[in-house]
């Protein structure tokens, strides 16, 4: 079933200071495309929640702030009128009404009549995966069906925005992964724009065409989940997706002087000298023979963690260096070892971005 | 193993003397209803008489009684749910004081309240001479247990998001209120419609201030029959009063029951 829909949503200087003062956002600019899933992911108290909620309808942004829907101005319009789908952490299950009644309450709220209605509910409980269970009570349903039928409901009438907020967050993690797959083919199937608050950077690249990442009620980055990742805009950012080594070096000809040696930095950042921070995966760093190597260090720590070993490797900066190695290779802690990184890996940050 | 059982013995005893000592005034005042002469005691045999003369002398009180219950149900509920929301979704301070201030006639001797409302609207005199202004006394005096139930109901359940989800689905807010904030607070409403249908019956200070001849409730037609008639024909009022209040105590038990069950669920 492919049902393309759903607007462009752009948020213009979207600000929003609670009555006490709390500044939970600082004017927030940014555009979903139609059909596009966005991820906003952060830390608790980012304000991803908040800018969700502006969205949604459910709070107001500051004086000069705009909310637009394909170029209408919905800024003032109540979340009832706003036609957008809505999955809560908690899920919001109406306690006092069945798993159809639920599921169908934005089209009988739109006087759709009792027939089509059934016919509606039916194919969206095939679609989630929860046919059969129509009249049973909410309290007889496990988190997983709970889910379902949260999702089931945001959709039901078709919204312009799908807006969830930890929708899996509630689950374990087992079944959170199976869900998180599940509903990535819901969403594509669907073909809707949607919004998708989390604090779980898997759950962000798995799902998001492209990632918002926030910090203190501010975008720290916007980019797909490869830009995210492979080109951080900053340490907080590398730091928060992804296990990063962060270098504070000496810059020059092409070289970061470390302590345990030279490592070539490549493209770009061969100009650039002086006191940088730099970048470098835990997975972009592999071992070789000291003997030659541009950089050696000792190894400290070896966890064997299945599909990889994490090490730690002292001598070569200030702090231990993380490394995955392929789970085959044998090293112990005490062993020499030289290492090699690709210089592509190597990312620079201006040293005054924290 | 003997130490235990005389201890389990005595416990028994005492219990069942405390329970005799306020269930047997009870049981007395309910044969003396019955007993032809109370004086010669049930020796003079069992009649019905009493309470037929009960019916005749008071029939008016039972069903004007019921009337200011029913009345009084109805406004409370009206008032009383959405109260209980706006002070729920408001929260903080304001909203305590405000529940403090609503709560205060519980603590306020009924006669005290009565005197306020005659001092401030006795010189409305069709006001003053009707069941109304009794049915003005029992809202301000049961107002509070319709409120408290319902809010501690909201407690338990998270109206806010509920709220909020339905806005999402394209409910207004009366919609809202109606379809989903309401249903979900039924246990509450249920007991707090009995609290106030119970105490509304049985409430005396505050009516017998505030009746006029013409409009007597069940508990002050009470009074008056022990102050004016025999003995047997007072108790056989009694007797009225506790079959038509025992089956409404029942069923707040069982609903107050059922609604821990609930709500014991959902922790």
């Amino acid at each position: 079933m492919t049902e393309v829909q759903g607007v462009s949503v752009h948020l213009q200087a979207c600000a929003k200071t609670f009555p006490d003062g709390t500044r939970a956002l600082e004017a927030v600019s940014l555009d979903v495309a139609r059909g596009e899933t966005m991820v906003f992911l952060g830390p608790s108290g980012c304000g991803k929640t908040t800018t969700l909620r502006i969205i949604a309808g459910l709070e107001r942004p500051d004086a000069g702030g705009r909310v637009l829907f394909d170029g209408e101005d919905v800024t003032h319009l109540p979340i009832e009128r706003r036609k957008v789908g809505m999955v809560f952490q908690s899920y919001a299950l109406f306690p006092n009404m069945s798993v159809a009644e639920n599921i169908g309450y934005s089209l009988k709220i739109r006087g759709i009549d009792r027939a089509e209605r059934a016919a509606r509910v039916a194919e969206l409980m095939a679609l989630t995966g929860i046919g059969g269970l129509e009249n049973r009570s909410i309290d007889q349903l496990s988190g997983g069906q709970r889910q379902r039928v949260a999702l089931a409901r945001a959709v039901a009438m078709r919204p312009r925005v799908l807006l969830l907020d930890e929708p899996l967050t509630a689950l374990d993690a087992s079944l959170r992964e199976r869900l998180r797959a599940e509903l990535n083919r819901l969403l594509r199937s669907l073909g809707i724009t949607a919004v998708y608050v989390t604090h779980d950077q898997a759950e962000a690249m798995a799902l998001g065409d492209r990632i918002v990442v926030m910090r203190s009620g501010a975008i720290a980055q916007i980019g797909t989940p490869r830009e995210i990742y492979f080109e951080p805009a900053n340490r907080f950012v590398a730091e928060f997706v992804g296990a990063a080594n962060i270098l504070e070096a000496e810059a020059g000809e092409g070289f970061l002087a470390l302590r345990g040696g030279r490592l070539p930095i490549g493209g770009s950042a061969k100009a650039v000298k002086g006191n940088v921070v730099a970048m470098v995966r835990p997975e972009a760093v592999t071992f070789v023979a000291p003997e030659g190597a541009l950089l050696t260090g000792r190894v400290e720590t070896v966890s064997f963690i299945g599909d990889r070993l994490r090490c730690t490797v002292v001598g070569v900066s200030e702090r231990p260096l993380s490394i995955d190695a392929p789970n085959t290779i044998s090293v112990s802690p005490g062993d020499q070892v030289g290492l090699s990184i690709d210089p592509d890996a190597v990312r620079l940050f201006p040293k005054e971005s924290a | 193993m003997m130490k235990t059982r005389i201890l389990f013995g005595l416990q028994l005893v005492f219990t069942l003397l405390v329970a005799a000592f306020l269930i047997v005034p009870a049981l007395l005042s309910m044969v003396a209803g019955v007993t032809v002469n109370y004086f010669r005691g049930i020796r003079s045999g069992v009649t019905l008489d009493w309470i037929g003369q009960v019916w005749t002398l008071y029939a008016d009180t039972i069903g004007r009684s019921f009337e200011v219950a029913l009345a009084t149900l109805l406004v409370t509920l009206l008032i009383g749910i959405p109260a209980a929301y706006a002070l729920h979704r408001r929260g903080g301070r304001f909203s305590r004081v405000v529940e403090e201030i609503i709560t205060l006639p519980i603590a306020i001797p009924g006669l005290a309240t009565a005197l306020a409302l005659i001092l401030t609207y006795g010189g409305f005199g069709d006001f003053r001479r009707s069941w109304l202004f009794i049915l003005a006394g029992h809202v301000i005096f049961t107002l509070p247990f319709m409120v408290r139930a319902v809010m501690a109901v909201f407690a338990t359940i998270d109206v806010k998001t509920l709220d909020e989800s339905a806005a999402s689905l394209g409910a207004s807010p009366w919609r809202r209120f109606r379809d989903v904030i309401v249903p979900n607070a039924k246990p509450g409403v249920l007991a707090g419609a009995l609290m106030v249908v119970t105490l509304s019956l049985g409430e005396f200070n505050l009516t017998w201030m505030l009746h006029t001849p013409l409009t007597k409730t069940l508990p002050v037609g009470l009074a008056d029959s022990y102050a004016s008639m025999r003995l047997e024909i007072a108790s056989a009022y009694t007797l009225i009063f506790f079959v038509m209040i025992i089956p409404l105590l029942v069923a707040m038990q069982m609903i107050g029951d059922s609604t821990r069950l609930m709500t014991g669920r959902k922790s």
